[in-house]
């Protein structure tokens, strides 16, 4: 049973009944008021119940988190999938429990995959265009930190032999990282070039642009 | 794993052959489906392929085969 109709003396009355019958919270179910009803008069005459639907919302982002938690139960057995981050077209999940390292993988490897695997699964439901984000131990703030680093090394590197340095290949994520890093830097250029996946960022120093 | 990316989640089926140091999967689907498994420059295969192998046992390579 997913939706009914119930009645109450108020609204209010008639939505909680219709919450109980149907086991759910509110925040997951969507009430049209059918009829406000009415006290009548003195409350003695003409009172009329008010009458509401209530419809659960299938939740696409939970059964996302159902997806990924079926896909990780094959991976390791105990971990607590949370959604830490809701927004319209971003959900980022975060995994918890002990030794989470074969869930991230060789440069984060795993994650990206189960993200790409969640982002598909939200394609299918109709869900378009969603950025998912899963992340564990931290893993994604460590690697940002890393990233930075690296795009700062990179961009003086580019400065003092006045070089192109192009970097290993890398996800969209990641070179936006390094893009953002290096975006407020003046004297440096970056560029991203070949096919995906391998996909890479060059930064080399500016050079003046010649506008016709 | 598939199942719930796919339109005809009853039209899949998986072969799995393990040997010594690889285990190779063949995993068939309904022809329209194909496409959503590859998924756009092979994505979707890539990540399939990724999470099989943090799965695998230590030393083993993976082969996916989807036709």
């Amino acid at each position: 049973m997913n939706q009914l109709t119930a009645r109450g003396k108020t609204v209010d009355d008639a939505i909680q009944s219709a919450l109980q019958q149907l086991q759910a919270a509110k925040e997951d179910v969507e009430v049209t008021i059918i009829d406000e009803g009415s006290k009548g008069f003195l409350r003695l005459f003409g009172a009329k119940p008010a009458v509401v639907k209530v419809v659960i919302k299938t939740d696409v982002m939970k059964a996302a988190k159902a997806y990924l938690e079926s896909v990780i139960r094959h991976l390791h057995p105990n971990v607590q999938v949370e959604i830490t981050t809701r927004k319209k077209k971003h959900v980022m999940f975060t995994l918890s429990g002990e030794n989470l390292g074969i869930l991230i993988g060789k440069r984060g490897q795993t994650l990206n995959a189960l993200e790409q695997l969640v982002e598909q699964f939200l394609h299918q439901q109709k869900a378009y265009h969603v950025t998912v984000t899963v992340d564990a131990e931290g893993y994604r703030l460590k690697r940002r930190e890393t990233l930075e680093k690296l795009a700062v090394n990179a961009a003086s590197k580019a400065l003092a032999l006045q070089k192109a340095i192009p970097l290993e290949p890398m996800p969209a994520s990641e070179r936006k990282i390094i893009h953002a890093a290096l975006h407020k830097q003046q004297d440096v250029e970056t560029d991203s070039k070949g096919k995906e996946p391998n996909r890479y960022l060059i930064i080399q120093p500016s050079q003046e642009k010649s506008w016709q | 794993m598939v199942a719930p990316l796919v339109d005809f989640p009853e039209q899949i089926v998986v072969y799995e052959q393990e040997e010594q140091h690889k285990v190779t999967y063949q995993l068939h689907v309904h022809e329209s489906d194909i496409g959503k498994v590859i998924g756009k420059d092979g994505r979707n295969a890539r990540a399939l392929r990724a999470v099989l192998r943090a799965g695998a046992d230590y030393g083993k390579r993976i082969y996916l085969d989807i036709r």
